[in-house]
């Protein structure tokens, strides 16, 4: 019987999510339902003088008007969940609804509710609001500055920690180097723009005091506890339930506040309540990603080797810690330094910093973009500076698959990987040497070709929950799963996880097909609600699989082991004697004699005739705690064409060669690819979000952030080798961050590449054309 | 991204919406709804009524039965883009009509909406302006036909009074032998004009005889600017540099995050050289 692992299947979610038969939290219709919209303040950094709330609460169908004065020390803070050791960490309160002082735009003053949607917004507007405007800051690094406005009294120079990774000795490094080369870098803001804004209902029952928050959450359990927290109601009283997600990209892991305020207004009402955020909304009251200013350097040998790297990184928090934001600049992005290579003397400090803007958290990559970014930009920095070729560089500092595993400098250990053998693959796939030709012919036609390299590695499938504790984040990161075999055979399986898009109601039931030999239509993959679901940590970190797909398998394969128990029992025969074969327990020698899963099913569950001590029933579940991190890694090269005239890049091809270990289903793999190559195109070429200096998010709509389209997006080549991974049951890594982490120095660089015979050494991302055009004109020594 | 609570009334007829806008009561026209929505849904528009104008057979259809061509208001970008006889006469028309927006958006988009929207950055304004258009406006009190050169005042200002309608298009041949083209460079967010070129250029074998250049994106409207210099040359590309280096003169030049002024008048220049080059290239 052919495995279903490895099988390109459709996705299962599919003809759901696309015939619009899914069911996301904003379809919710409760009886009695009435809806909240937020009062947000316009201004960057205000003290609130005043709040009149009478107008609004006159206005028709308003039910309730609230303030952060209603609130305060009535309710919980919004809470920081991941207390990074050891780099004098603070987390100043975050109130659901600012007090007495706001500290970016769009920071939420006070709620209405109305008996409409459109009575809510109207009121919106009647809440009359007295801001005393404060000076503000908007850059990370300035916000560090003397002088600099202060956003909180207890927090000096706005920095909210400064965290070191060391290895080796960088500083001796440096000072015996034969080459050094620096860049100023900036990891502009970016916006994650998933498709479903973020929405919540929640429901009270004022009799049993059970609360049920549905709500757009890539952990609903992770949620389930800091409701409760922050809210006082007993963690069993509170249900969390995430239906169909609209995409997350990280933006739906942390807590928030408005959540948060649906649930307390259930509980204050006595009615269930509705807030969904518009697009505009979205832009402002939803993390943000990236905003690193980062001055970082590199030296080796005149013959290409690698001694060092130094970093000192400036990452705009916004104007809170938001859940995760203290890992992500640190654990998720400076333990990475030493990228695919080995690179023996590794400093960096990294300084998180509160700034006037929307808080800043993990955006798909969330910190392993921005390490392989600046990793990426010095390797071809570096090989220009002495002359060598970018790729061969990268091969000259591999981590070899001899080494594996190995440690490097940050002290974390890459479980597997060829790193030579994705990048021959990806520069033969391409014709790298045959490119170069063709570039150096256009050259002289007064042509801008480019070909840009990036081989990346990343720490994925997080992780070991003792890891996680001893770096402060607030839980474990194991992952659990309930596999359920009803009397007929068909089993549902229950998962910690909350896939949001990425394939796995497909993945899963082929991996659980195959353990008991029955087609992925008798299996469904039920995730999201905290009610029948298992502890689990979420999806995110491109974990799902890799952790709680692992706890999937071995929780089938317990129900295996008790069928084949049951199996031995029915047949009279000896476990030993029994061979797994085409859907049933077989007689070794006596095929005929033969128990199918489907028979076993029947009899667990009617328990007519057990072995002596065996539990009546077909189910078991399973935690998988891994005892590391896994690495996936590959060699990314695109080809460019820069139109000197207007700055335009076109992309001429794109080939992705990836390892993510064994791939359970390829068309997902590929998909997971191509979705992330794109986003990781659109912030290397368009997409920033730009605050004025007053603090105005200036890219507020769709019609200034630049958002990928169809149309701008290149075709792109996968390809694939195949390291799988000792550390999980499945051998698999993680994909869905891969592209994205790749795609965007492999686009500057092949920019760059471009535009080097211009004696321009580095551009900003993003490469606008706007941005390509003036450092042309700066380099041919024009007026700009 | 909810509008002001507002009256709406499908329109039964012409005469009613005149009758209608004659009353000044702060009603608004709707068609394809594409501009007017978002300033709606941004409380930027707050009118007390919508009058759709949607399902008008008046103002439907595309008339070439004479010399000149006539458009009305409603026609969607997608009829412009399907129709046989624009295919003949303006191919233009269709080649600026596939960059605007998506497939839903050219499905429901008017004509007559992007030019009585007067959007600095739309398209058609600049094929209106090269094309020669008049622009035929209808009222209670009657009708008149003003020149699409004096028709685009500012940013969303037109010649139109509170109580007149975009009615027709009416569009004079091109001269005989001429060619056009629409080059635009696109914002990468709202896929408007950065800068946005239509050209009509005639020759005479090598030589120019005419060329008109019209703008859109770059300055407060879209305009004909002065590309005079290009007649009696072969269009090469010195000549069209010499031409096109003071297109934006006498234009306060658009400055935004997108294109500081100083690229977009550069672009200007670039998209006004690569129009006339296709142009004259298509002229016969």
């Amino acid at each position: 019987m052919a495995t279903l692992f490895g099988s390109g299947i459709k996705r299962r979610e599919d003809p759901r999510l696309l015939t619009g038969t899914g069911l996301f939290t904003d379809d919710l219709k409760l009886p009695g339902l009435v809806y909240m919209a937020v009062v947000r303040s316009p201004y960057a950094h205000a003290k609130i003088t005043k709040i009149d709330t009478r107008d609004a609460a006159k206005a028709p169908g308003v039910v309730a008007v609230v303030t952060g004065k209603d609130l305060a020390g009535k309710v919980g803070t919004i809470p920081c969940a991941w207390n990074v050791p050891d780099c004098d960490l603070k987390t100043p309160p975050h109130p659901m609804l600012a007090a007495d002082k706001v500290r970016y735009a769009g920071d939420g003053v006070a709620l209405v509710v109305a008996e409409s949607r459109e009575a809510a917004r109207d009121a919106v507007d009647l809440v009359d609001v007295d801001y005393e405007p404060l000076p503000t800051v908007i850059d990370p690094e300035k916000a560090t500055k003397g002088g600099a406005p202060i956003l909180h009294d207890e927090v000096a120079a706005n920095t909210a920690f400064t965290w070191t990774v060391a290895g080796g000795d960088a500083d001796a490094a440096f000072n015996q180097a034969e080459v050094k080369v620096d860049l100023r870098i900036v990891q502009q803001r970016l916006l994650p723009t998933a498709m479903e804004p973020r929405s919540a209902v929640a429901s009270h029952n004022r009799a049993t005091g059970q609360l049920t928050l549905w709500a757009t959450s890539q952990n609903p359990h992770i949620h389930r506890f800091l409701t409760s927290v922050t809210l006082g109601i007993p963690e069993h009283k509170v249900r969390v339930i995430s239906p169909d997600v609209g995409g997350g990209f990280g933006s739906k892991i942390p807590c928030y506040a408005d959540e948060l305020l649906v649930a307390l207004m259930a509980t204050r009402l006595g009615r269930p309540v509705k807030w969904t955020e518009d697009r505009s909304e979205n832009y402002k009251a939803t993390i943000h990603g990236r905003d690193h200013v980062e001055y970082v350097e590199m030296c080796g040998k005149k013959d290409g080797t690698i001694t060092g790297l130094k970093t000192r990184v400036f990452a705009g928090l916004g104007a809170y810690a938001s859940t995760a934001a203290p890992g992500v600049p640190t654990i998720l992005h400076g333990l990475m330094y030493s990228g695919a290579y080995t690179i023996p003397n590794i400093h960096g400090v990294v300084k998180g910093v509160y700034t006037n803007t929307t808080p800043v958290d993990a955006y798909r990559g969330a910190g392993r973009p921005e390490a392989t970014y600046l990793i990426e930009r010095l390797v071809d920095t570096f090989a220009r500076e002495i002359g060598k070729d970018p790729a061969d560089v990268r091969k000259k500092n591999f981590i070899s698959k001899e080494q594996m595993p190995y440690t490097v400098a940050t002290a974390i250990t890459y479980d597997s990987g060829d790193y030579h053998g994705a990048l021959e693959k990806a520069t033969s796939t391409i014709d790298y040497a045959g490119f170069r030709a063709e570039q150096a012919k256009a050259l002289k036609q007064g042509r801008y070709l480019g070909i840009g390299v990036c081989s990346y590695t990343e720490i994925c499938g997080i992780g070991p929950s003792q890891v996680a504790g001893a770096v402060g984040f607030g839980g474990g990161l194991y992952e659990s799963a309930v596999v359920r075999v009803y009397p007929t055979g068909v089993v549902r399986v229950y998962i910690g996880t909350r896939p949001h898009g990425q394939g796995e109601e497909t993945t899963f039931a082929q991996v659980v097909g195959d353990e008991f030999g029955i087609p992925v239509e008798n299996i469904e993959i039920v995730a999201g609600d905290t009610e029948s679901t298992p502890q689990g940590w979420g999806t995110y970190g491109s974990r799902t699989t890799a952790v709680g797909g692992s706890a999937v398998v071995l929780a089938a394969r317990k129900v295996k082991e008790k069928a084949k128990k049951l199996a031995a029992h029915l047949l009279e025969a000896s476990e030993d004697d029994l061979e797994w074969k085409d859907g049933a327990f077989r007689v070794k020698g006596s095929p005929d004699k033969a128990k199918a899963f489907g028979e076993l099913a029947l009899m667990a569950n009617v328990a007519w005739n057990m072995p002596a001590g065996m539990e009546a029933g077909l189910e078991a579940s399973a935690a998988f705690d891994p005892t590391n991190f896994v690495f996936p890694y590959g060699t990314h090269i695109s080809t460019v064409e820069v139109d000197p005239e207007t700055g335009e890049v076109s992309i001429l091809r794109y080939v992705a060669v990836d390892d993510c270990g064994p791939h359970i289903n390829p068309t997902i793999v590929e998909g997971q690819v191509h979705g992330g190559v794109i986003q990781g195109i659109g912030e290397a070429l368009q997409e920033i979000a730009v605050y004025s200096d007053d603090g105005q998010l200036v890219t507020g709509t769709m019609m200034d952030y630049a958002v990928p389209k169809a149309s701008q997006m290149p075709r792109v080549e996968s390809h694939y080798t195949y390291t799988p991974s000792p550390v999980n049951p499945l051998g698999v890594k993680g994909i869905g961050e891969a592209g994205t982490i790749a795609s965007t120095p492999c686009m500057v660089n092949a920019v760059i590449d471009a535009l080097a015979p211009l004696g321009i050494r580095h551009i900003d991302k993003p490469l606008t054309p706007a941005r390509v055009w003036a450092a042309i004109q700066q380099a041919k020594g024009g007026a700009q | 991204m909810i509008p002001v609570g507002f009256e709406y009334e499908r329109a039964s007829s012409l005469r009613a919406v005149m009758n209608a806008l004659a009353k000044d009561d702060g009603t608004k026209l709707i068609a394809g709804g594409h501009s007017l929505l978002p300033m709606l849904r941004f409380r930027l528009a707050q009118p007390a009524k919508l009058l759709d104008i949607g399902g008008l057979q008046e103002l439907k259809g595309i008339d070439a039965k004479g010399r000149k061509t006539k458009i009305g208001s409603l026609v969607t970008y997608r009829e412009l883009i399907e129709s046989a006889d624009v295919a003949q006469r303006f191919p233009i028309i269709i080649e600026a009509a596939l960059g605007i927006g998506d497939l839903q958006v050219r499905n429901l988009g008017t004509i007559g909406g992007g030019i009585a929207h007067a959007d600095p950055a739309s398209d058609m304004p600049a094929l209106m302006l090269a094309l020669g258009a008049e622009l035929t406006l209808r009222s209670k009190g009657g009708k008149r036909t003003v020149p699409a050169n004096e028709f685009f005042q500012g940013p969303f200002a037109t010649a139109m009074r509170p109580d007149e309608l975009l009615a027709e298009i009416v569009l004079p041949p091109l001269p005989k032998g001429a060619g056009a083209a629409y080059v635009s460079i696109e914002q990468q967010a709202s896929g408007y004009a950065m800068a946005g070129a239509a050209a009509v250029v005639t020759r005479s074998r090598k030589t120019v005889k005419t060329a008109v250049v019209a703008l859109t994106g770059v300055s407060d409207s879209a305009y004909l600017a002065d590309v005079s210099g290009v007649v009696g040359t072969h269009a090469d590309q010195a000549a069209l540099e010499a031409a096109t280096a003071k297109v934006t003169a006498g234009r306060d030049v658009n400055n935004d995050i997108h294109a500081s002024s100083e690229y977009r008048a550069h672009l200007a220049g670039v998209v006004a050289r690569r129009a006339i080059a296709t142009a004259y290239g298509r002229a016969g």
